[in-house]
């Protein structure tokens, strides 16, 4: 039987200190306050001060509540029963059904070995242009959602995972609004994707000590599939600001000092420890994971602390602005592993039509400011419209191979092969003949 | 090790990675401790702040699970790592344990585990030079081994202090790196014995030479903008600062395997493990061009990716310093590449933040400048002991936060090196590669190319870029024709010789000998008085004097291909 301790001697944010013997850093713990029942952490150890997080809050919490501890670390059930569940970011159940307590494992776990790892080679088709043509999606890549708030990114993220080949969904929800909640369990119910998704959900309304558990969880839920069951994983975050917003909030009240917009000084380490999980395993039948998450950019600022040192931490960003995946902040920092396997005119056609693009927006520029436009400047107009209607529209949805046909397509409606400036090999092979 | 019973001490408190220990007798500043915990794991540590009794440990892994009185084993030692044969070729965390080896054992990195770095079974050919009788101080060789295609100097432990007698050598032969190979005695008749393999703490810069020259000899790159424009020195500094996609990685990895140094450490701080996963499985099947041999025989590998532990991230820093230094030692140029240096120093502010010390500029710790200093300050240019020269060059990545350079890491990097090569993200996003920005960077060391043609294309991108500046408000109508050449010159010049192909055979590695052939064709260009009646005759020609140029760098250097090239930009420069 474990000893119940019942005097708290301070109650700081969400952290409440206790005197207590024999606790291991990490240890958790249950608390007990009248009505109220939480799980909490212990995150620090001084002597015989013991200080916990509380995963519900602390409010409510009397000087004199029941503290058990328990023993072990936050755990997640590995098993095959987790697929079709929907739990907090503590694991408790969120839809009914029933907890799940076999092969407990614990979350946060060691890193990969480097030496363990292999250079991903196999893309993630999705069925959108701006994404299979220009900046393709590899297995394994960690590859984050830079949004600014309002834009669909939601939608962006479901619909990629309802189309992507990949056995296993697991979503890690922080700060969801409860709307986008319900979004994502209908769409992945119509669609019968609910079976083979695991979900752990924190909505803006739970406590916020339960938002920095959720990439945990949701990664060694992850790890578990990738791992243990050999399948192909993808992991949706969203949306990474609220987990570095929770981590601010918490680091404040334990009195750290702050380093960037009061950002703590380990926020590098913390995302870097989740995204790294990404990873493909040696072997023919290995899983992997991969990662897709939303960071929302507060005042469309990628050098706002969260987006930046995202982007140091992962393999490119999708750069998500007027409702579309932009072609230029956007980058895959993998796509040229995979993009030369595709179809030999993948990589000339992403190059000349975002060459063309760009001269497109140079045009438009010169339009906006008055000057008189050449027989060449009209041709780039037409492509540019045709371009971002028949390929950047996220409601294109179509197979990369019909997508590069369309290309072609375009090019062949707007201009002459010679000024699209394509060797001469791949003009005689794909320009469409109708047109040449 | 001495024979009196190791010193212990108890667990007091556990904050994030950090550990206050209570200690019966006596601590050492930075002496390594384990962490005894229950589930049976030994966690390794160092002491990096004694108060009373009570000593605080950065621990070099997660201390979940650590309870108030665990039981904690001081070891005497300093953090070290251990310098013999076989280091080349080799994968290292940060605490020097060889990466493949520990993935015999798991798939994860567990922690507790600890794999002695070298491998003391291997035998390896020794010869012997130091006689018995002969004088010998701390450095001096006393015999060698092959490694690769060096010859891998046997030393007098670097911290031996005075003047040592031989009494005795082992005869030539095929021994392990346990083996004593010599041994010596002091004025005071102490004897010692000197074996294969020596430790050395890696805090303390191995200062076993002579003298410290000053670095003088470029060391080529094979980068045409660094070496013609912001040079490097054997044994100097320089520092690659940059915003994320402006090229870093790219940059360092083309550095690695084109630079004309004997041997590179690449030291992976907190950085992706997916571009060290490049480099692990790409090096072993590269050939490198100046010796005929894999990359990876002339490569050691110091991996401490962003998951890994925040301490022992701290660590590798030195640990890849002292590596360097060791095969310094033998008289060979070493390059060390660190990215990136800006992790190394976040991980200093996250073990500043938590021994609560008052923190400087962005929360980074005060002694931060004096730290970065001295790192960059192992670099250097040595006469070694036997009047032969080593060299140690250090570049450091830096990844500023928001690209934006008056940030702490940025200012003290740049207080201290000898060259700062500035990526911009502008360069990157128009896909001029690689990012260096030909304006804002600067080198204090001396080029390959004579100063003043340098200084002349210099001068040219600068009025180049004023002019285009200029264009933006007056538009191409307004400008004079002169100024429009100049302008076509300055961007003639960037597209043929400042960006360069890392990923083409052939255009990637530019010789010494190649560029001053290359840059002397160029400044004929560039000097040449140009008469165009109108701009669009002006662009169309550049454009096609840039194509052949391109296609000349394309052309393996005096092959006929390249005379070929060379006689068609003749014969277009003659046209005008």
């Amino acid at each position: 039987m474990r000893k119940i301790y019942h005097r708290i001697i301070q109650i700081s944010g969400n952290v409440i200190t206790l005197e207590a013997e024999g606790v291991a850093n990490g240890e958790l713990a249950e608390v007990r306050s009248g009505d109220l029942s939480s799980l909490a952490q212990v995150i620090r150890l001084d002597g015989t001060r013991v200080s916990l997080q509380v995963f519900a809050g602390a409010r409510g919490i009397s000087t004199d509540a029941e503290v058990r501890f328990l023993g072990r670390q936050m755990q997640v059930a590995a098993t095959t029963d987790l697929l079709g569940r929907i739990f907090t970011g503590n694991g408790a159940p969120r839809d009914g059904g029933p907890a799940l307590t076999d092969n407990m494992t614990e979350i946060g776990g060691p890193s990969v070995n480097p030496a363990c790892r292999i250079i991903p080679r196999k893309m993630i088709r999705t069925g959108i242009p701006m994404i299979d043509i220009f900046n393709t999606l590899v297995e394994s890549q960690k590859l984050p959602i830079f949004s600014i708030p309002g834009e669909p990114y939601n939608q962006l993220l479901a619909r990629i995972a309802m189309q992507a080949e990949v056995d296993v969904i697991v979503l890690g929800g922080m700060g969801l609004k409860y709307d986008d909640y319900l979004y994502f369990k209908n769409t992945l119910d119509e669609q019968g994707a609910l079976s083979r998704t695991v979900m752990f959900v924190h909505t803006a309304a739970d406590p916020t000590v339960e938002c920095t558990l959720v990439p945990d969880m949701a990664l060694a839920t992850a790890e578990y599939f990738a791992v243990q069951e050999h399948k192909r994983v993808l992991c949706l975050l969203t949306d990474m600001t609220n987990f570095a917003d929770s981590l601010k909030e918490i680091a404040i009240t334990m009195e750290q000092i702050p380093s960037n917009r009061g950002y703590p000084g380990d926020l590098y380490s913390q995302l870097a420890s989740r995204y790294e999980k990404a990873v493909q395993f040696r072997g023919e039948n290995a899983g992997s994971i991969t990662i897709l998450a939303v960071t929302t950019m507060p005042g469309d600022d990628v050098t706002h602390p969260v987006p930046d040192n995202t982007g140091y931490i992962t393999e490119g960003q999708f750069y998500l602005s007027g409702g579309r995946i932009e072609p230029f902040g956007s980058l895959s920092r993998l796509k040229q592993n995979v993009n030369k396997d595709t179809r030999e005119d993948h990589r000339t056609l992403m190059d000349t039509m975002i060459r063309l693009y760009a001269q497109y927006k140079d045009t438009l520029e010169k339009q906006s400011m008055g000057f008189r436009m050449s027989a060449w400047d009209n041709k780039l107009l037409k492509y540019g419209e045709m371009f971002e209607k028949g390929m950047m529209d996220l409601a294109v949805n179509i197979p990369l191979e019909e997508a590069l046909d369309r290309g072609w397509k375009i090019l062949s409606e707007c201009f002459e092969p010679a000024e699209t400036g394509v060797k001469s090999a791949m003009i005689e092979k794909f320009w469409p003949k109708s047109n040449q | 090790m001495s024979e009196t019973a190791l010193k212990s001490g108890r667990v007091t408190g556990v904050n994030g990675n950090l550990v206050a220990v209570a200690f019966d007798t006596s601590v050492i500043q930075n002496e390594v401790a384990f962490i005894q915990i229950a589930s049976g794991a030994r966690l390794k540590s160092e002491v990096i702040r004694v108060r009373g009794t009570v000593a605080d440990l950065q621990v070099f892994e997660a201390t979940n699970g650590i309870k108030v009185g665990d039981p904690v084993e001081f070891t005497g030692e300093l953090l070290s790592v251990e310098l013999g044969p076989g280091l080349l070729t080799q994968v290292f965390d940060g605490l020097q344990n060889p990466l493949p080896r520990l993935a015999d054992e798991s798939l994860f990195l567990k922690r507790g585990t600890y794999i002695y770095p070298l491998d003391d079974k291997k035998e390896w050919d020794y010869t012997p030079t130091a006689k018995v009788g002969d004088e010998v101080f701390a450095g001096d060789s006393v015999g060698w081994v092959p490694e690769g295609i060096f010859q891998h100097k046997i030393m007098v432990p670097f911290g031996w202090l005075g003047m040592w007698r031989i009494t005795w050598t082992i005869g030539a032969g095929k021994y392990n790196i346990r083996t004593t190979v010599a041994k010596a005695v002091n004025d005071s008749g102490e004897e010692r014995e000197i074996k294969m393999v020596q430790a050395w703490p890696v805090r303390r810069p191995i200062s076993a030479y002579r003298e410290k020259l000053l670095p003088v000899e470029p060391m080529i790159t094979q980068v045409r903008s660094i070496d013609t424009f912001f040079p490097v020195a054997k044994g100097g500094t320089f520092c690659t600062p940059g915003p994320f996609g402006a090229g870093k990685t790219v940059l360092q990895h083309a550095l690695s395997q084109r630079s004309e140094a004997d041997v590179v450490i690449v030291a992976a701080v907190g950085e992706r493990a997916g571009e060290v996963v490049e480099i692990l499985q790409e090096f072993p099947v590269l050939e490198d061009p100046r010796t005929g041999r894999k990359l990876i025989d002339r490569t050691i590998i110091i991996c401490n990716t962003s998951s890994m532990p925040v301490a022992s991230r701290e660590s590798s820093i030195y640990t890849s310093a002292t590596l360097a230094e060791y095969y310094r030692q033998m008289g060979l140029n070493v390059l060390l590449l660190a990215d990136s240096t800006s992790r190394w120093a976040q991980a200093l502010r996250e073990e500043s933040g938590r021994l609560e010390e008052i923190p400087g500029e962005e929360a980074f710790p005060a002694y931060l400048e004096s730290l970065v200093a001295s790192f960059y300050e192992r670099a250097g240019l040595v006469k070694l002991n036997d009047g032969n020269r080593g060299s140690i060059t250090i570049c450091g990545a830096v990844s500023p936060a928001g690209g934006n350079f008056e940030e702490p890491v940025t200012q003290a990097t740049l207080k201290v090196v000898g060259a700062f090569l500035a990526l911009s993200r502008d360069r990157a996003n128009a896909r001029r590669y690689p990012s260096i920005h030909p304006l804002d960077s600067w080198s204090k060391y001396k080029s390959t190319v004579k100063a003043e043609l340098v200084a002349n294309a210099r001068r040219i991108l600068r009025s180049g870029n004023e002019i285009e500046q200029m264009m933006k408000v007056i538009g191409e109508e307004g400008t004079p024709n002169s100024d429009f050449v100049t302008y076509l010159k300055s961007e003639f010049l960037d597209a043929v010789y400042l960006q360069q192909d890392t990923f083409d055979k052939v255009d990637s590695a530019c010789t010494a000998e190649r560029q001053a052939y290359v840059f002397a064709k160029l400044n004929a260009i560039l000097t040449k008085e140009f008469n165009f009646e109108e701009k669009g005759e002006a662009r169309s020609y550049f454009a096609a004097l840039r194509q052949i140029f391109i296609d000349w760098n394309y052309s393996a250097w005096k092959s006929q291909q390249f005379a070929d090239n060379e006689a068609k930009l003749d014969a277009k420069l003659a046209e005008c």
